[in-house]
Parts: C-alpha cells; structure tokens; sequence
C-alpha cells in the first residue's frame, strides 16, 4: 500500500508541469501504469481523491492507461504480449519462461489538460 | 443521548469536473526523483568500491537470521555492514552488530518499503572505504519495495520453506527482480511437508535467470555457496579497481 505516497508524487509532477505552463487549474491527469507496475487501480484512485484536495487538481479526473506485459525471447526473436495474470511469460513458440518484461513494469505520468 | 446523522462526504468525487482543458505532455516517469537518488547511492558506492546486496522477503522469512549469522562468520574475511529498515523498533540493529559489523536503523514509521533517499541518509553513518559489503535488509514486504530502486548492485530475495510453495507465483514482479534467490529454513522442509519440487518450479517460471541457493542459518546447510557468492561478489567488485584488493588477504 505505497499507493498514497505514489499519488503525492504524481500530483507534484503534474502541478510543477501545470505551473511551466501558466495553468490556474488541472482538468485530467493521465498516467501510464503497467499491469506489473505494482499498484492497484482502486488504491489509486483512492489515493488521487484523498490527494488532490488543495492542489491545483482539486477538481481533476484521473485516465489511468494500464500497459499490457510484453516480453522478448531471444532465442527466437519474437516479442509477445503475456495474458497470465501471475506475470508468467512463456515464449509462444519455444514455451520456455522468459524472466525480462519489455514493458508492463511502467509508472509515468503522461500528459495533463489544463486551463 | 441524541444520534446526529453524519452527511459522508462523496464531494470530492461529486466535485470532478468534466470541463476539458488544453493538453500538455509530461512523460515523466513517478519514480524518477527515487531512481535519481539511487543513482547517487550506487555512484557514491562504486567510488568506494563497496558492493551493495539488496534482501528483501515477506516479513518473517529469515534475512535478519542470515545476516547475523553471515556478518559472524565472514567477518576474517569481509568487512561488512547492514542497513536494515523496519516499521518500527531497532531490534534488528541489535541482532546484527554482531562480528564487528555496523548496523544502521531505519525506522520506516508508516512506509511499507526503503527508498533512496533513506539509504542515502544511512550511507552518511558508514565508513565506506573501510568497507567491502553493504547489506539493506528491506522492510518485510514482497509488493512495494519491488518498485524502489535504492543503489544497489544486486537484490536477494528470500523465501522460506514455511511460506507457500506458490509465493514466486503471488508476487511475481518481485521474484523477477532477483539476481539470487535463497530459499531459507530448508532444515524445516520436511516436517513442513515443503514441496521442492513444486517451488523451484514456480520459481522458474517466474524467474528462468536467477540463481537459487538453498539454506539453513540454523543448521549451516548451504551456507558455504552463499558465502561463496558474496566473496565473489566483492572480489569481482575489488578486481575493476585498486583499493585493497581481496586477493591480498
């Protein structure tokens, strides 16, 4: 449960980037997370609706865009998306468990809209 | 005595607003300030050539009992020291000034995981150039200090013969950040009914690259490798520079 500290974090980002840009308020906030980026979705949004209050975002929503996991076996040159929600990536033509994610890891903030 | 209805307040969400506004890209990733400050740690302790082990497990799993029994006995050998986070109280600090090795508390209070920034303050409290090896000894917690990077060279996970042989399975992203992952209380495999075979399955599946070592702190089963693997550790650290090289000893 690191969620709320997560949120802090992404509401310091996204008002330093509000700021450069002269904004009075933020709209949305967009963030990238990967299915294995180590939060929960309903711990998010909780967290960005405790969080927000008194920033800039005070009235924001949240488009929270989940990264699918994807992995590469070397062996036979082939990038693959992995469906097993235990993060379990066995190459689709060897079988063999492949250990390094391609993507599916990520946590960004991504874009805002403000005004 | 008189009951008053509490209003809850839903505002915050009633208060969103659907107004669109002009888009401003940001592409900044959230860990970016952690991952700064770990870059800081492993400069500071490269410089120093001091190799840097990151152990993490479920709480109860055993790193503090490898520890105290790992600084005892490569203590001729190694200079070492331990940062060890924990919620709250500084028993594991206690537990592990054994040998000589300096022990530095990190009291997470409410923080289920280390961050950089908190290992850099505790580098502060160590002699690095006397030093050949860092231990941290993470909070208990095998989900959030999977996402922290704090410096180090290598991260450990442990996994105990009296957790569930699908542990690997449950918490993926953290086995799969393993270099090495020592399976601990193995004197208490049998009696637990412990499936080896099914764990080291899981544990492939999960991670294919990872080393495995099996080990007992209390009975001394399989501790050889592990010192093996830290010797070696700190001499391949020693061999790209020139402090006091291991081989001297």
């Amino acid at each position: 449960m690191h969620e709320l500290g997560i949120m802090q974090r992404v509401l310091e980002i996204a008002e330093e980037y509000a700021g450069r840009e002269g904004a009075t308020a933020i709209r949305e906030i967009g963030l990238k997370v990967g299915v294995l980026g180590g939060v929960e979705r309903e711990a998010l949004e909780f967290a960005f609706e405790a969080a927000k209050a008194g920033t800039l975002a005070h009235q924001a929503r949240l488009n929270i865009q989940w990264m699918p996991l994807v992995a590469f076996c070397e062996e036979c040159e082939v990038e693959f998306e992995v469906d097993s929600p235990f993060g379990i990536a066995l190459c689709p033509i060897c079988q063999e468990p492949i250990g390094t994610l391609e993507q599916g890891q990520e946590l960004e903030v991504e874009y805002l809209e403000v005004v | 005595m008189e009951v008053r209805e509490v209003p809850i307040e839903l505002s915050v969400l009633a208060e969103t607003s659907q107004e669109r506004g002009r888009r401003v890209t940001v592409e900044k990733g959230v860990m970016a300030l952690n991952d700064q400050y770990a870059l800081a740690n492993r400069r500071r302790l490269g410089a120093a050539r001091v190799y840097c082990l990151n152990l993490l497990s479920s709480p109860g799993s055993g790193k503090t009992t490898l520890l105290s029994r790992t600084l005892l006995d490569l203590r001729e050998e190694l200079e070492m020291a331990v940062i060890v986070g924990d919620l709250a109280t500084d028993n594991d600090a206690r537990r592990l000034q054994v040998g000589g090795a300096t022990a530095v508390q990190i009291q997470t209070g409410t923080l289920c995981h280390l961050e950089a920034a908190m290992v850099a303050r505790a580098l502060d409290a160590l002699e690095l150039e006397r030093l050949d090896l860092v231990f941290v000894e993470n909070v208990g917690n095998l989900v959030c200090p999977a996402a922290y990077d704090l410096g180090e060279d290598a991260r450990v996970v442990l996994f105990s013969t009296t957790e569930g042989e699908d542990k690997p399975l449950k918490y993926p992203r953290m086995f799969k950040s393993a270099e090495l992952i020592v399976l601990t209380k193995a004197d208490a495999a049998e009696v637990l009914g412990f499936d080896r075979e099914a764990a080291m399955r899981n544990l492939r599946l999960v991670n294919p690259q990872a080393r495995i070592l099996e080990v007992s702190a209390k009975t001394g089963q399989g501790m050889e490798a592990w010192y093996a693997y830290l010797v070696q550790k700190v001499a391949d650290r020693n061999a790209s520079g020139r402090k006091r090289g291991l081989g001297v000893r």
